[in-house]
């Protein structure tokens, strides 16, 4: 069968299966990698993208069902060269390790901070639920997304983050309150 | 933070013009720029031009005879291209393999299956869904056999044989492995005033990378070399077993570990899958890929721990500490596959004496077979220092309860002391360094540990469950030496060679391989810090054997105790060069010079040097060389660990349970981690974080269990429960700095205390819940239905099926 759908921007039309699952549509018919599979079972939320500006984890959805809909990927957060400020957050507070649930996890996070800019932790706690971490223990994700909510322009400079822009106000010295004395 | 300075690093590192550390301190990530992006480059995000899939068909059995294997219809699958059973392979002689412990392993069962989800036959077509078509389409004929399900009844009199493919085979057993002094701690026990003794299980669990295992590989027909693409922690350990499996010429085996998601162990050994794709790729002439899905990694691939131990205490009935013991069944599933040194059939299990000054200890381990998949030491357990810290840790807390005694100060009381350093254990382990007591009195004054106790009484009082749990650990990470540790007799050393270009930028390459530790950014401080070129110009090269020099890789915790050393090594074999290309520049000698950071000086006119940068020019030019000076800047080493390093920490659980529920809520996680220097606190801090969330998974989640039939009952993430945002609290954390005096930079290695320490505390902080229940113990993992029996008084085995 065919499908159609607009994909970060761009209208796509491809010959699929109709069995094909979404998330193999966009890594292996778009090359679109950046969004991963993790469990065929809707638990672990690494192919978390967009579809008509809601997360879906796309493990469970039919291409076919992606018909005529909007689907944006991780792909789609850097824009005109600048990284969107969940991305940045992500890099400053050390919110990725193996980077495996990281593009699912900022697409929640960036759907999140747009719907409630100022979201408390116990919030952000409760929307990335659906999602598993195997290395951070999470605590450095919901800072990294307390940061962009923070800083809704990102660092403000234009410059997309590099290694070693490093911003204090997130140094772990995160800990400082935490890192004790002996 | 406290601070004790290492010989080389200064706490403060000048910042480059970047704004990076130059040397150690907090510095953003390299290798996050591409994840950010979506521009990682993991396994299943290979593509090469007319790529095969593959995929595995696998037993529904745990214990079956296979009559016959029907092929026919799935090679008449228009897209399929090889369809591969263990028929074909034995006509190669590539049925078995060597397993990481002297044991083989069917890479396709031949004449029986051994445990549910084993391999049956290899297909490869042309797209991943046919693959999966065609699994249907073979007919196999099984005849189901009694199987082994309970370790402890794999040495019973009658039990099935699993291993009846072993010449005289005619039971389960594995081995049989002692450690400690039998007499003198039976002398021991048999004068203490107090002994306790505790059965206790440390279940089956799952590391449970997020990206599961796969393999691309490419037999070029033409030029005879091999690329693969594997999800590997150790891809130089895996080029050789592949030449040794398959009779390639190693000279021809390229293996790549791309980006990896996750490892935490489970992508050290070789599986089958790996193996069919090289296979496969010989057959089809074609690239093949094979990527698990979800339920073949939890069910087939290296499981952790399931470790049945009985211990015992001796002490004195004023809390001193005299004696341990304990008995071990270990289940080692189906083929003894665990990836551990050779000489440590049970890891390092017997460094189980913990952080106490004892008089006695003796453990004996015995190994069997069961039908379950094989596995056992994976999942960040530094070779079985997990069990061991959790068998001395719950049998500290059960001592306190013999004693009424306060599981803090019991603990204080018989810490090694500072001045006991280096301490040998009864078990033969040195510790190479340590303050114990202090690390336990910070993590106690960041919990409020006094408070904690008194708002336990009141809340008690009031009929409500608050717990508070503490665990002390000691980790032993970095094997080898190579005269002691070894995997499949490649000694464990490893190398590395750095390489400053003309314009003082520089490449270290590295043996060992990350997979989310942060390796790209780590190592290029240590370099930074030794030769004082800013990182951001150090680039890192790992994970690809025809790029780096040999090693065993990563896990045990071994990359920054072992590659770590290895890195200071030839950056400081550099800066030596360095030297005396200076002073050839200078025309003085090389002892009038004297080292600033990035920058060698005539003493005492500083005004006279060359910077790093310099003499990377000048080591490249026209400059005249003292006899026996090559020119060029590089160095390489083989870094051959003289003991392994040993971190420690304090652990303090604080939890919550609901009385009607059963169900736990982990308040607060207080951890003191003692690493030595940090080389970047922000990694060492997210490696503690990550570890302390497994703790949490395990103690209260995470479990595979088998049914009578030997069913897993673990096989997806709906069955196996990993822990998310909402069961983690905030990590409270602590920092002591102890540096191993043997170590070029005084580090130890940190990937995976958390994980070995913090389990104990959740299951200590859950039993001291339920005090008031007269219940001393309850296996993990202690989900609410768990709970809710102890409260009962009667909590039941968790690796078996609830019937």
């Amino acid at each position: 069968m065919q499908v159609t759908m607009t994909v970060n921007g761009e209208e796509v039309t491809r010959d699929i299966e109709p069995r094909l699952l979404l998330i193999h549509f966009v890594r292996d018919h778009l090359g679109l990698t950046g969004t991963h599979w993790g469990c065929d079972t809707s638990n672990c939320g690494t192919c978390v993208l967009w579809m008509d500006g809601e997360p879906v984890k796309s493990c469970t959805v039919l291409a076919a069902m992606a018909g005529g809909r909007t689907i944006r990927t991780v792909e789609d957060l850097e824009r005109g060269g600048e990284l969107d400020p969940i991305q940045q957050g992500f890099m400053q507070c050390h919110g990725l390790q193996c980077g495996f649930c990281t593009p699912g996890m900022m697409m929640t996070a960036r759907w999140l901070l747009d719907n409630d800019p100022d979201p408390a932790d116990a919030d952000i706690r409760e929307a990335i639920s659906g999602q598993f971490c195997r290395c951070t223990g999470y605590e450095n994700v919901v800072r990294a997304i307390r940061w962009a909510a923070e800083h809704p322009d990102g660092q403000g400079s234009g410059e997309a983050v590099e290694p070693g822009a490093a911003d204090d106000s997130a140094a772990p010295g995160d800990t400082a309150s935490e890192e004790v004395s002996a | 933070m406290t601070t004790i300075e290492s010989p080389d690093a200064a706490p403060e590192a000048p910042l480059s013009d970047a704004g990076n550390p130059i040397g150690f301190g907090r510095m953003l990530r390299k290798e996050d720029a591409r994840f950010l992006r979506g521009k990682g480059n993991y396994i299943d995000d290979i593509q090469l031009p007319g790529m095969l899939h593959a995929a595995i068909l696998r037993s529904p059995y745990a214990h079956a005879r296979i009559n016959s294997i029907d092929t026919s219809a799935a090679e008449a699958h228009p897209k399929v291209k090889a369809v591969i059973t263990g028929a074909v392979l034995e006509g190669l002689n590539l049925a078995w393999m060597p397993t990481l412990s002297q044991d083989v392993q069917a890479v396709l069962a031949t004449d029986k299956v051994r445990f549910q989800g084993q391999e049956v036959a290899f297909v490869v077509a042309e797209d991943r869904y046919a693959a999966r078509d065609a699994l249907e389409l073979i007919d196999v004929d099984y005849e189901p056999l009694d199987p082994v399900v309970d370790a402890r009844r794999a040495l019973d009199e009658g039990a099935p044989v699993i291993r009846d493919d072993i010449e005289g085979k005619a039971d389960n057993h594995i081995f049989d492995w002692e450690a400690g002094d039998t007499a003198s701690c039976d002398q021991v026990f048999a004068d203490a005033e107090v002994v306790v003794t505790q059965d206790m299980i440390y279940p089956r669990s799952h590391p449970a990378p997020l990206e599961t295992c796969g393999s691309v590989a490419h037999m070029d027909p033409v030029t005879g070399k091999l690329t693969a693409w594997i999800t590997s922690q150790a891809p130089h350990a895996h080029r050789t077993v592949y030449a040794l499996v398959a009779g390639l010429p190693e000279h021809k085996i390229q293996v790549i570990s791309p980006d990896i998601g996750g490892g935490f162990g489970n992508k050290v050994p070789i599986y089958p899958g790996y193996v069919l794709a090289v296979v496969g790729s010989i057959v089809t002439k074609k690239p093949v890929k094979w990527v698990e899905d979800r339920s073949e990694n939890l069910m087939t691939t290296g499981f952790a721990r399931d470790y049945h131990m009985r211990g015992q205490f001796a002490a004195t009935r004023d809390g001193k500490m005299l004696g341990l013991r304990v008995d071990v069944i270990a289940d080692h599933g189906a083929f003894n596959g665990t990836a551990q040194p050779t000489k440590f059939p049970a890891g390092f299990f017997n460094i189980f004496t913990g952080s106490y000054d004892l008089q006695a200890a003796h453990c004996k381990v015995t190994g069997v077979y069961t039908n379950k998949a094989p596995g056992g030491v994976a999942y960040a357990c530094s070779f079985r220092i997990t069990e061991a810290v959790y068998l001395v840790e719950r049998m500290v807390d059960c001592l306190a309860a013999e004693l009424d005694m306060d599981p803090a100060e019991l603990r204080q009381r018989n810490l090694l002391r500072p001045d006991q350093f280096p301490y040998t254990t009864h078990t033969g382990w040195e510790y190479d360094s340590g303050d114990y007591p202090r690390a336990l009195q910070l993590a106690l004054d960041v919990a409020g540990y006094d408070e904690l106790r008194r708002e336990q009484a009141e809340r008690r009082d009031r009929g409500e469950l608050m717990g508070i749990g503490l665990s002390f650990f000691t980790e032993g990470v970095g094997a080898g030496p190579r005269k002691h540790m070894d995997i499949l007799g490649l000694g464990m050393a490893d190398g590395c060679e750095l390489r400053v270009h003309p314009t003082g930028k520089a490449v270290v390459r590295l043996s060992v391989q990350t997979q989310g530790q942060g390796h790209e950014t780590t190592y290029a401080q240590i370099v930074s810090s030794q030769l004082g070129i800013p990182p951001e110009d150090i680039e890192v090269v790992h994970g690809d054997t025809d790029q780096t020099p040999f090693g065993l890789g990563t896990y045990g915790s071994r990359s920054t105790p072992v590659s770590g050393a290895a890195a200071a090594v030839v950056a400081r074999r550099v800066r030596d060069k360095a030297r005396v290309i200076t002073a050839a520049a200078l025309e003085c000698d090389p002892s009038d010079l004297e080292w600033e950071l990035g920058r060698w000086q005539v003493k005492g006119d500083p005004t006279h040097g060359k910077t790093i940068q310099e003499v990377a020019l000048l080591a490249h030019s026209s400059l005249e060389l003292p006899e026996g000076v090559e020119g060029h800047l590089d160095a390489s080493a083989v870094y051959n660990p003289p003991n392994l390093t040993y971190p420690f920490g304090a652990y303090i659980c604080v939890v919550d349970v609901d009385p009607g529920t059963g169900q736990v809520k982990v308040r607060r996680f207080v951890a003191v981690d003692d690493c030595g220097p940090r080389i970047n606190p922000m990694i060492v801090e997210g490696q503690i974080h990550g570890g302390l969330a497994d703790g949490v998974g395990m103690a209260l989640m995470q479990a595979i269990a088998f049914d009578e039939d030997g069913n897993c009952l673990g096989g997806s993430f709906m069955d196996y429960l990993l822990p998310t945002s909402m069961e983690c609290p905030t990590w409270e954390l602590g920092e002591t700095v102890t540096p191993s005096p043997h170590h070029p930079l005084g580090c130890k290695g940190v990937g995976e205390s958390a994980t070995v320490g913090s389990p104990a505390a959740v299951v200590n902080a859950v039993m001291d819940a339920l005090k008031p229940f007269g219940v001393r113990h309850a296996d993990m993992p202690l989900t609410p239905a768990q709970v809710w029996l102890a409260m009962q008084g009667r909590p039941v085995r968790t690796d078996l099926a609830i019937t």
